[in-house]
């Protein structure tokens, strides 16, 4: 047995036993982040406060929620929103904050391709945040399955059947995922599996894969400027805290941190009191009929890019472009050649390639709303083209770039 | 400021994609049509002033209504239960007590000459079709049909109670309620749904109701869709012109103009909002926003103070 001194306060009690203060020490007070960065640094803890409210806000609809195909509906629009005191809060708040969720995933995601942060010993951090954004991506769909309303059941009829994978009509596997040949209680049962148990928990490990990944490289700064962390570290415990290049996490980052916390959580709960609708979409505020195809099926705003680069090609095309469309991303970091670490209005023709991949983005999700007629078909088209041609550009792109 | 710059290129990109995803393209899946308020300006005028007392004859004798209408303020009970009306006329016919205060008065006139017409379904009764609407057209009692169509109307306004006073159920029970059942009021076709001592009598409940929404069918062509979330699905603008106007909407339908007046109107749409979102949970909710909104500016502001103090040392 280890020698265990009285302890003389809880702190060294618990220091002994935890070693709270190494861990505080490693995760907190030494743990070093660039100076030279903006409040965009800010959106990882975002992000891990809007997973946070959704788990919270979850856990309370759990609590209420039926996932039964006669119940699930009146569950969520009756029991959760109007006989449970303030099951309306929690609803809203799960409600916009998966929407939310995913608009401050793509914020980090253009962050990251901006400054380059997934170069130079940080591709892990891309990779794993690409995992991260594939799971939430299966959380979101999961979830909107459950309150078995007209657009649950028509994108979860759309979606699955695109595991028939077009022209080789793999209809066994279909009706394998869905347990049954349509939507139904089998149906409804897995993915609420899904929802609550599975993919939050593929959630909470990606998350411990992506802030490990991120140690030893730390995070990128503004000019990706290569720092030496210990000497600089060296300078800040000196006490000569205004020369060096860096700044500890806890209290320094820390307070900026949750300055810019603040700001978003005024945002996030003017959404959840005044301005939800956009959440809720108001097909799926009629329940799931198997006889009523709505007129438009159309997923939720984040899935709209990816959906618009399936739409406008004939079946086979457009599957090997989806699927080309979901796994691309993932690729950056070694479809990128140049050796630079910069922003990308510094690195010459990326500086192009950034800023149309962007604006293709938001054409696709724009395209993939509206109904695909005349000219949206056009220009639907056109973008899904011009977002394969990005990716395929990029490695030329990139190496004809010049070394900075 | 560097970083306001930044925060601008953020705001710029994230509300582009929010007005393109959410008011454009739904102004471009949802075609809208104009309020008209609910003035029916496609019926003919009224230009005779109706005498009550001979509207009352008229009511209870050559015009018959009582035939098939209830006038329980005037002391006329139905002629037959709820079920056996719906199986003769596919609908129970509405009590005309208070028809008088909710609906237009140009609409009753109209509705008095020529039903179909004014309910705007006479796609449904062509010659073709073999169908007659239930509820036959006056054609006169002798004199002047105009001047004896707007004494009915004088009556009908006279049992009725002041308008202010109806309540926003009996608007929807008279408008909607016959035809469309709400479940989150536990509105049935056939009334709201007593609370019953013995699970019999509440089957024997349920079992009736599925046998009017079996004649509903038949009358309809399918079941008319329950209201509770209606009026979140479908937005205070479709609900209000669509209640004005269904062929302007969904042209074909069979649902008929009800021709509300304005402030039943009101009252009705009223109703389908509680049943969505009731009063009392509008009003938590923003009274809650403001309690939260109020911490989260407090702690912005001390957050603001926190770092600026401790980033005076830094640089």
């Amino acid at each position: 047995m280890a020698n265990f001194a009285k302890a003389n306060s809880v702190e060294e009690w618990l220091d002994q036993r935890l070693a709270i203060r190494t861990i505080r020490r490693v995760m907190s007070t030494e743990y070093w982040i660039p100076k030279n960065v903006n409040f965009l640094w800010a959106m990882g803890m975002i992000l891990m406060v809007t997973f946070k409210l959704l788990l919270v806000s979850g856990i309370f609809l759990l609590m209420y929620y039926q996932p039964n195909v006669d119940t699930a509906f009146d569950s969520v629009n009756y029991t959760i929103m109007q006989d449970v005191a303030y099951g309306w809060l929690w609803r809203h708040v799960h409600a916009v904050g998966a929407s939310v969720v995913f608009l401050i995933i793509y914020i980090h995601m253009f962050t990251g391709i901006y400054y380059g942060s997934y170069k130079k010993g940080r591709e892990l951090i891309w990779i794993s945040g690409m995992i991260l954004f594939i799971t939430f991506s299966g959380l979101a769909f999961s979830g909107y399955m459950l309150p078995w309303g007209q657009m649950s059941y028509w994108a979860g009829m759309v979606i699955t059947n695109l595991f028939s994978a077009g022209s080789l009509e793999l209809h066994g596997i279909v009706e394998w995922v869905r347990g049954d040949y349509v939507p139904g209680q089998a149906f409804l049962d897995r993915f609420f599996m899904q929802h609550v148990l599975l993919l939050p928990l593929g959630v909470l490990g990606a998350i411990g894969l992506h802030f490990a990944a991120l140690r030893l490289p730390h995070v990128n700064n503004q000019d990706g400027e290569e720092i030496n962390f210990e000497e600089e570290a060296a300078k800040y415990k000196a006490g000569k805290k205004k020369e060096s290049k860096v700044m500890a996490f806890g209290n320094d980052f820390l307070s900026k941190d949750i300055f810019v916390l603040s700001v978003f959580l005024i945002f996030f709960f003017y959404l959840v009191f005044w301005h939800y609708g956009f959440a809720l979409d108001p097909v799926n505020l009629d329940p799931a009929d198997g006889l009523k195809t709505p007129a438009h099926i159309y997923p939720e705003w984040y899935f709209l890019w990816s959906y618009e680069i399936l739409r406008p090609f004939p079946k086979d095309p457009g599957l090997i472009a989806f699927a080309f469309s979901q796994v691309i991303l993932l690729l950056l970091p070694f479809l990128d050649r140049s050796p630079n670490v910069a922003p990308a209005n510094r690195r010459g023709p990326f500086a192009i390639w950034f800023w149309v991949f962007l604006v293709d983005m938001i054409v696709l999700t724009a395209m993939g709303k509206l109904p695909p007629e005349g000219i949206f078909n056009t220009i639907g088209l056109v973008a899904a083209i011009v977002f394969i041609l990005l990716w395929v550009a990029l490695p030329f792109i990139t190496k004809l770039e010049k070394r900075l | 400021m560097k970083e306001l710059k930044i925060l601008a290129v953020v705001v710029f990109f994230s509300l582009a994609v929010y007005i393109l995803v959410e008011p454009i393209a739904h102004g471009v899946m949802h075609k809208t049509i104009d309020k008209q308020g609910f003035a029916y300006k496609d019926l003919p005028d009224v230009n005779k002033k109706g005498d009550a007392t001979r509207g009352k004859d008229l009511v209870m004798g050559a015009g018959a209504c009582t035939g098939c209408h209830s006038i329980e303020v005037a002391g006329i009970a139905p002629t037959m239960d709820a079920l056996t009306a719906s199986s003769s006329y596919g609908v129970v016919p509405p009590d005309l007590s208070i028809a008088g205060a909710i609906y237009d008065e140009r609409f009753l006139h109209a509705l008095i000459k020529n039903p179909a017409k004014a309910l705007d379904v006479e796609h449904k009764f062509t010659p073709d079709s073999g169908k007659m609407h239930p509820m036959s057209s006056f054609g006169g009692a002798g004199g002047d049909i105009d001047q004896e169509i707007a004494d009915m109307v004088a009556y009908l306004k006279s049992i009725a109670p002041d308008s202010a006073s109806v309540t926003p159920t009996q608007a929807f029970e008279n408008a909607c309620g016959r035809c469309h059942e709400v479940r989150y009021t536990n509105w049935t076709q056939m009334g709201e749904k007593p609370k019953f001592k013995k699970e019999r009598d509440s089957l024997i409940y349920d079992a009736n109701v599925l046998d009017y929404q079996d004649n509903l069918k038949k009358y309809m062509g399918k079941l008319p869709p329950d209201l509770s979330m209606k009026y979140g699905a479908r937005g205070e603008q479709f609900m209000s012109t669509f209640v004005e106007n269904p062929q302007g909407l969904l042209h074909g339908t069979s649902m008929p103009r009800v021709g509300l007046n304005a402030e039943s109107a009101e009252k009705t749409l009223q109703y389908l909002h509680d049943s969505y979102e009731p009063q009392a949970m509008r009003e938590e909710r923003d009274r809650t926003g403001l309690w939260v909104m109020g911490f989260l500016l407090i702690l912005a502001s001390v957050a603001y103070l926190w770092k600026r103090e401790v980033w005076k040392d830094l640089h």
